[in-house]
């Protein structure tokens, strides 16, 4: 999920250089440029039919898949974005790691992927049109595709602007340089070159940042010696525990209540984001088999619970060891430095030459990696779902593989259009956090309800859609015109911008769904021959119970909801 | 056999990468050893760690995803 309040803010920023890097680090992110270009050029070759090309062949196991749907999540933004939250609010920003992972990656794994596997369907609003039909295929294809090139083009200005801000590079190399190598691989390796590149980012990102909180617990003197510090400088108790704060909005630095928390992001927020957001979901639907698919999420929960320790336990180490204190974006002030900079901050404490060259390669990999899978994403549903059905009924197998590719290159011309559009319009990167919820939410409980409901009918699942959109909208425009609304949604008076997000998600989710199931009763479903392999109780899902305990998804699954209940257990 | 099977492994990649990264690190960790750069703990010369880290890591993964070692 986004932080896109990172983008913006960053621009608010001085343009003095932090980070001044040496020889072997210049030589470290050379090498890391020509190898990810040269996987594309050797996995070429392999890219031919439209399968290959969109699908990576569906012939992925089931690591490969997992810590590939992870790491087109794991976003430079998300690892300096969540740090600087972390600086800000402490722990609690952990939640968008662990109650936003646990159960909706669980539930992706285990319920949802079957009818997203068996339907072979090419992506989520292909499914739609299985499920319901051309309208609401249409709508969630458009939104979808939109969505993606706005994130893109924001995520890549912002890069640049980290990047200009952090190495002092110049923001229209910074824009050009990673989104062409990225249109490179993508345009010549398909979603393989993607996938390869994905896998071996998830593991710079990891290396390249570890030194961080490895010296820092060093310094710190372990948790205990963080606690310390920590209350020394906020004299609080409030940035290191996960839920003891939740019990009222005033209790705690993000201003949430535990409900929120709860429904509003692991809810809501994260069934939507994970369930229904085919820029992850295409990475395991190229596994090679239905196990392996199901698999996925379950493996990149597992990672996705240990991300903290490279984005959380820097930012805690930042407000417990930098001999100053970051501020808020926009204070006045000569070399003051913001939140936002808190991980760059930390790797320039740490590393010397080499290493730092390896942290700085970390976030340009995060930030390859989330462009790789928006532009990836983009390409399919722009072929799938909207040339192919509105545009050209030409359906020869070459001529969609080359349509693929054009739709890569436009799609990079577009985020690049839409970066520079952003720098015209910057408060637009205030609302991104706004805009996926919009479409998230209302999706989620289109898709939930289409995959476990019967009865639910063509028209319900276009109108339910369309009214949790413009609910979401109506809200979101309330609160803009008169501050007061805020209280109304959120419901609480102390409620914060955060309450706001969550509660206007889990609004226009029940919206949605209310439409969805109203409008179902009152039109005709369609017939248990039309529904065969999407809905739940009409889908064969082959029996597992052939299988040796330890290759099944649920006992991972099961491993999984251990270790979040320890980490909750061991924060609360 | 479907072509995954053919390919060179992508964790054949990431070995190369890592321990390519593994010599460079290393290299400068050991040029530097007597003048460590002025980052907070680098007496612990966390750059020699990381290395050698990397470099077993790397090469690890080369040697087992070697392409002659494959089926």
């Amino acid at each position: 999920m986004p932080l896109t309040s990172f983008a913006a803010s960053a621009m608010l920023n001085g343009t003095d250089r932090l980070i001044s890097l040496s020889a072997p680090d210049i030589l470290i992110i050379v090498i890391y440029f020509a190898t990810v270009l040269g996987i594309g050029i050797y996995l070429q070759r392999y890219a031919h039919t439209s399968k290959e090309f969109f699908l990576a062949g569906r012939e992925m196991s089931a690591w490969v898949a997992g810590l590939s749907f992870l790491s087109a999540n794991l976003g430079a933004l998300e690892l300096m974005g969540w740090a600087a939250a972390t600086y800000q609010y402490g722990i609690l920003a952990a939640h968008f790691y662990w109650i936003a992972a646990f159960p909706s990656m669980i539930f992706l794994g285990l319920v949802m992927m079957p009818f997203y596997y068996i339907s072979k369907a090419h992506s989520v609003p292909g499914y739609l049109q299985l499920r319901y039909g051309e309208a609401t295929r249409a709508l969630s294809g458009i939104s979808f595709a939109f969505m993606t090139i706005l994130m893109s083009g924001i995520n890549m200005y912002a890069m640049a602007i980290v990047m200009k801000v952090v190495l002092g590079w110049n923001i229209h190399f910074s824009i050009w340089v990673s989104s062409l190598t990225v249109a490179a691989y993508v345009v010549l390796g398909g979603l393989y070159s993607a996938i390869f590149n994905e896998v071996l980012q998830f593991f710079l990102i990891w290396v390249g940042v570890l030194t961080v909180p490895i010296l820092g617990m060093i310094e710190a003197g372990g948790w205990s010696g963080l606690v310390m510090k920590i209350h020394e400088r906020v004299h609080s108790d409030e940035y290191v525990h996960l839920w003891s704060t939740l019990g009222t909005f005033s209790g705690n630095p993000m201003g949430v209540h535990w409900t929120g928390m709860l429904l509003g992001l692991g809810g809501v927020i994260a069934f939507g984001y994970w369930g229904t957001d085919f820029l992850v979901i295409q990475r395991a639907m190229a596994a090679k088999d239905l196990r392996s698919a199901r698999l996925a999420p379950i493996i990149a929960a597992y990672f996705k619970m240990i991300v903290p320790l490279i984005v959380i336990l820097p930012g805690l180490l930042g407000l417990a060891l930098l001999p100053y204190r970051l501020v808020p974006e926009g204070t006045p002030g000569e070399g003051l430095h913001t939140y936002n900079e808190v991980l760059p901050l930390m790797l320039a404490r740490y590393c010397g030459p080499g290493l730092l060259g390896l942290g700085i390669t970390a976030l340009i990999a995060g930030f390859m990696s989330g462009m790789a899978g928006n532009l990836s994403a983009f390409a399919t549903v722009w072929t799938y779902d909207i040339y192919r059905p509105y545009l050209c009924k030409i359906k020869s197998d070459a001529h969609l593989v080359v349509v693929g590719r054009w739709c890569t290159v436009l799609g990079v011309i577009l985020s690049i259009g839409a970066a520079y559009f952003v720098t015209q319009f910057k408060s637009i990167m205030d609302y991104m956090q706004a805009l996926v919820s919009f479409f998230i939410a209302p999706l989620c409980a289109t898709v939930l309800i289409g995959m476990l409901w019967k009865r639910a009918t063509a028209k319900a699942g276009f109108w339910g859609l369309l009214a949790g959109t413009v609910s979401s909208v109506a809200m979101f425009t309330l609160v803009k015109v008169n501050h007061k609304f805020l209280a109304v949604i959120a419901l609480s008076p102390d409620a914060k911008e955060m309450a706001e997000n969550l509660y206007r998600a889990l609004w226009s989710w029940l919206i949605c769904a209310l439409v969805t199931v109203i409008v179902s009763l009152f039109t005709a479903p369609k017939s248990n021959h039309e529904l065969r392999g999407l809905v739940w109780g009409n889908t064969d899902v082959p029996s597992e119970k052939n299988l040796p305990l330890y290759k099944r998804p649920v006992f991972w699954a099961v491993g999984v909801a251990i270790f979040f209940a320890i980490l909750q257990w061991t924060f609360w | 056999m479907s072509k995954e099977a053919h390919m060179l492994p992508v964790w054949f990649f990431i070995g190369v990468l890592l321990a390519i990264y593994g010599v460079i690190i290393f290299s400068v960790a050991l040029i530097d050893f007597h003048h460590p750069s002025a980052v907070v703990l680098a007496q612990y010369h966390p750059d020699l760690f990381a290395g050698v880290f990397l470099l077993a890591m790397g090469g690890l993964y080369t040697f087992w995803f070697w392409p002659g070692r494959r089926k």
